[in-house]
């Protein structure tokens, strides 16, 4: 699979590390040049620099027809724009974007992009280790409708398609 | 009208001011605390020192009964969570994003923003404005697509001596006035077009391609470097 990860975090750097290990392509976009040193020499996958936001740097950084896609900077609106962008203008169909602040998990699991929350994780987490009865969400969140730009406006969402030739 | 506004920079201080002035009720968002008890201190305690990104504190500042939420701070990416919060999860009828990078402007209006104000984009119209172009200038941006767009026929453009009648005009874009020596005078089918006129058009951006073609015609960028 190809697989693009914005922010090369903990998380982030682990994710490409192991996706690469296990053979798939991988594209990870932070934009600190720095943040790249969490990866070991052994990463054969791109390393570019450059805002993971911008529509522009995805299409050069190959974004484009990516199986999946991983928004998990720092920043949860980072990650919510990035995810919209992929699975708006990229086509990516698998995109889960990190949502820490519950609310806007949920929120935007209902527009469409799968979010995972640390929040809930951790939360859930222990009160599953001490024998109490979590939030009952999973880990992570399907996305329960389709994306909603294409709901909400089919015409522009049909030229955004076309435009993409 | 109840208006929430996050974002406590100076667009939005001055933003709330206004609307206060003009009576409306005002709610401001601004995250960090001592920005907001200066606003406090200026204009009242309509401040609430929250992220407004933050769905628990939109709920708390009574997003859910906002007439208008204007999402003005200086993060694009924030501008867009407001936005969508405010519609998708507090069903707010309209919202309002400043957008600072161009770029940005299609998507958000695409991701269901109904209004889009850039600054950068404010000044580069002003500053093209004032330099001779061969290109369509974007003179307002109108509800959904639409936008305000003007062509100054120049030399070698295919529409000088005709009139719009004789013209492919693209569909969902009608030209409507023409500017003719500081004139400006309603468009007719039988106006016949000179060098030198602006014609002033409404459309989508979709319109553009191919009234460029018809009314700038293939006239080289020279001064481009």
């Amino acid at each position: 699979m190809k697989i693009v990860v914005v922010g090369c975090g903990r998380v982030g750097a682990a994710l490409a590390e192991t996706f690469d290990a296990s053979g798939h392509q991988v594209v990870i976009l932070d934009i600190t040049d720095r943040a790249f040193d969490r990866l070991s020499s052994s990463f054969r996958g791109a390393a570019i620099r450059g805002d993971g936001t911008d529509a522009d740097v995805l299409r050069r950084a190959g974004a484009e027809g990516a199986d999946v896609f991983l928004a998990f900077t720092e920043g949860d609106n980072r990650n919510v724009m990035a995810a919209q962008v992929a699975a708006e203008n990229l086509g990516v169909k698998q995109v889960i974007a990190k949502i820490n602040d519950p609310v806007r998990a949920a929120a935007y699991a209902e527009l469409g992009i799968a979010t995972i929350c640390r929040t809930t994780m951790q939360s859930d987490a222990i009160h599953e280790y001490l024998g109490l009865a979590g939030s009952g969400m999973p880990a992570i969140i399907a996305p329960t409708a389709g994306h909603h730009g294409v709901e909400r406006h089919p015409a522009a969402a049909a030229s955004a398609t076309v435009g993409e030739g | 009208m109840f208006v929430l506004v996050v974002g406590g920079g100076k667009v939005g201080y001055y933003l709330a001011k206004e609307l206060i002035e003009s009576g409306h009720e005002v709610v401001l968002m601004e995250k960090d605390r001592g920005r907001a008890a200066q606003i406090t201190d200026e204009l009242g305690s309509i401040v609430v020192a929250q992220d407004g990104c933050e769905g628990k504190y939109l709920g708390e500042a009574g997003c859910a009964r906002a007439d208008i939420v204007a999402a003005v701070t200086g993060d694009d990416e924030d501008n867009l969570v407001i936005c969508q919060m405010a519609k998708h999860h507090f069903d707010v009828r309209r919202t309002i994003a400043r957008v600072n990078n161009p770029k940005n402007e299609e998507l958000f209006r695409h991701l269901g923003v109904d209004e889009i104000i850039s600054p950068t984009r404010m000044i580069l119209g002003s500053i093209e404005q004032d330099i001779p172009v061969h290109e369509l200038l974007h003179l307002a941006a109108l509800e959904g697509e639409l936008e305000i767009i003007e062509a100054q026929l120049q030399e070698g453009s295919p529409a000088i001596g005709r009139a719009p009648s004789e013209l492919t005009i693209p569909e969902g874009c009608s030209l409507f006035a023409v500017v003719r020596d500081g004139v400006a005078t309603p468009l007719r089918p039988d106006t016949i077009l000179r060098q030198g006129d602006k014609v002033i058009a409404i459309g989508t951006p979709d319109c553009e391609a191919l009234l460029h073609e018809q009314l700038i015609g293939q006239v080289a960028t020279a001064d481009a470097g």
